[in-house]
């Protein structure tokens, strides 16, 4: 605000998103990535030919939060169902949404075949390294070492597995078009994820092909830290797990 | 009706579909339907659709799944151990009231089984297989002819009522070749419009496709309303046919490919004088039961014959509620019983 009284607006609701109230936990990312995701679509301008894929976990009610049309997947099926779409009808600009348990768990044959073959979707990855909406088990994303619900002494990689690296196993792939990893937990970081983010929806739009932006979030009650901890945890130990930055960009 | 071509029943089925609109079809290959998949594969890009092999069947019903979201007509055919996996999908389409068709081309199980024709899907068909209070409308063809004239049908009923849709057919009905009058090709003009569908929230408040009500009250009066229209299509869409019943004193009821071998039978059996008739439900959901009831008042008993250990039973049973003896004749594992044999059990319960 200038002396004399004149304001400019810097900070407003993006036009894609509904009045409804997110549901989200104080302090998780998830807010922060579906207003960014809104964004994308506003810049676009194409809140009136998009379809929102919601996933089960935390984005459950997701499809009633954006002012376009949406769809519920079953739990890790978005990608197929998002398939169904675009197949149906490629004018359609089709956006997936989804947690690590969803796309890498249960979802993991399906979110590879659509990346292999191509589709051109965006695929939006919520990497919170857990299972925030059943209540903090492990995920394939949990850090060696993590405590979850169903890891409770941390996660062992003898026995349970390794941190899935789901960026750079659909970067081996031949047909995906952008694939990329971000950060939330700086302003500069956010205004990055918000470029790829627009970025990806992009490449959609003007039919360059399969994208993927997978985005390390916070989960602060399930990670038992406040958001602030939260962020630094990610700054300080998440990211040498999971470097970010671009994989393949072949727009 | 166009000329007679000579076809098996998995590719009538599948012309009989894109004559009726499909335009989306994703399937995963298992014998004895493949063919299916290999004629959408040739024929649906022709006409503009959209055919993709999918990952698996799950994968597959969720592209269905996705494609009826949009509003498009679309398909998927499996046989046993693939329709198992669509149940998860199904149930879904069920909840999100959505139209989407289902070929069932059954073989021998439990499990891996066999290759072989079988009715032991019977009851994950009409009594559920996935998860939730739902139907589904289920329609048994006995021959090549009316494969393809139900499968043009289960469009317009899984339209209509927003119901996905099972044709529960046999490998032997669908690698069987018969000579077939294929239902024309419709416009899509007749049919129900679908306001509810994901075309981009141009001009209109956007649309929603979920199964999804976290509010108990709510579910319920969702699925309250959903029951509401199963009732509809309980008293309006019951079909059968009846062989030699008028003067009847031993009633065969049978479906499918076991419903055509019947029809033998009853025609063996009135040749020895055995005032024997047929009843052959086609659609399994919603079930004959008023006209098997009726029946059954006036014969002195009702045979069920069928390729399981007795899943239709169960329902003839419900229908004849005790009125008259209720005797079974089953094979499973894929064996296929002979007329004869059937006939000597008929003969034994006169
Ligand atoms: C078939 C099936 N299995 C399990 C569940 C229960 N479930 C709901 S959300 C969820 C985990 C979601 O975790 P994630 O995808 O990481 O998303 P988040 O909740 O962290 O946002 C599970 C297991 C389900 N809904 N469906």
């Amino acid at each position: 605000m200038s002396s004399t009284g004149t304001m400019t607006k810097v900070f407003a609701r993006p036009k894609s998103l509904t009045d409804k109230q997110f549901t989200y936990c104080p302090g998780c990312d998830h807010g922060l990535i579906t207003r960014i995701l809104a964004g994308a679509i506003d810049k676009l301008g194409v809140q009136e030919r998009t379809v929102f894929v919601a996933p089960v976990g935390c984005a459950v009610f997701a499809y009633e939060w954006f002012r376009c049309d949406g769809v519920q997947a079953s739990h890790g099926r978005a990608a197929a169902v998002a398939t169904g779409i675009k197949r149906a009808n490629p004018d359609l600009i089709v956006i997936s949404y989804q947690g690590d348990g969803d796309l890498a768990a249960i979802g993991t044959a399906e979110t590879i075949h659509a990346a292999n073959r191509g589709e051109p979707i965006t695929v939006i990855f919520v990497n919170n390294q857990i299972y925030g909406m059943t209540g903090g088990q492990m995920a394939p994303t949990t850090l060696a070492g993590q405590r979850a619900t169903s890891c409770p002494e941390g996660r062992d990689v003898r026995t349970m597995g390794h941190p899935l690296p789901v960026a750079e196993m659909i970067a081996t792939l031949g047909a995906p078009a952008y694939v990329t990893r971000q950060s939330l937990h700086d302003p500069k970081h956010i205004v990055q994820a918000t470029k790829a983010v627009e970025k990806a929806l992009r490449y959609q739009v003007e039919g360059t092909g399969y994208s993927l932006v997978e985005i390390l979030a916070t989960c602060p009650t399930g990670w038992k830290m406040s958001p602030t901890a939260a962020h630094k945890h990610v700054a300080d130990v998440v990211m040498g797990a999971f470097p970010v930055g671009d994989l393949i960009d072949r727009g | 009706m166009a000329e007679r071509q000579l076809m098996t029943g998995n590719e009538a089925m599948a012309e009989a579909a894109i004559r009726a609109g499909c335009r989306t079809y994703f399937g995963y290959p298992i014998t004895p339907q493949n063919e299916i998949l290999e004629y959408m594969a040739t024929h649906l890009p022709k006409v503009g659709g959209a055919f993709l092999q999918a990952e698996s069947e799950v994968a597959a019903i969720n592209m269905c799944y996705g494609a009826a979201a949009a509003g498009v007509r679309t398909m998927t055919s499996s046989s046993s151990p693939g329709v198992s996996l669509k149940m998860e999908g199904i149930s879904y389409l069920a909840g999100a009231d959505l139209p989407c068709v289902i070929l069932n081309v059954a073989r021998g199980g439990p499990g891996l089984g066999n290759i072989a024709p079988a009715q032991g899907d019977y009851f994950q068909a009409t009594k559920g297989g996935g998860h939730g209070d739902y139907r589904l409308i289920v329609l048994g063809p006995s021959t090549v002819q009316e494969a393809a004239e139900l499968a043009a049908l289960a469009f317009d009923l899984s339209d209509q009522y927003r119901v996905p849709t099972m044709l529960l057919a046999d490998g032997m009905l669908g690698q069987m070749m018969e000579p077939v009058s294929l239902p024309e090709p419709r416009a899509g003009a007749d049919r129900p419009a679908k306001p509810w569908a994901l075309t981009g929230a141009k001009g209109r408040n956007p649309n929603y496709v979920a199964s999804f009500a976290l509010e108990p009250t709510v579910l319920r009066d969702l699925n309250l309303k959903r029951h509401a229209r199963y009732k509809e299509i309980e008293a309006r869409e019951v079909r059968w046919e009846e062989v030699a019943t008028e003067d009847a004193e031993i009633l065969v009821v049978a479906y499918g490919t076991m419903g055509r071998i019947a029809k033998t039978v009853v025609r063996q059996a009135r040749n020895q004088g055995v005032k024997a008739g047929l009843l052959r439900p086609i659609t399994l959901w919603p079930f004959p039961y008023a006209p098997i009831r009726a029946l059954a008042e006036r014969v002195t008993a009702v045979l069920t014959v069928e390729l399981s250990a007795g899943q239709m039973w169960e329902d003839v049973r419900l229908a004849v509620e005790g009125r008259t003896p209720t005797p079974f004749y089953g094979e499973m594992g894929g064996v296929v019983p002979t007329p004869s044999e059937i006939l000597e059990e008929v003969l034994r319960h006169v």
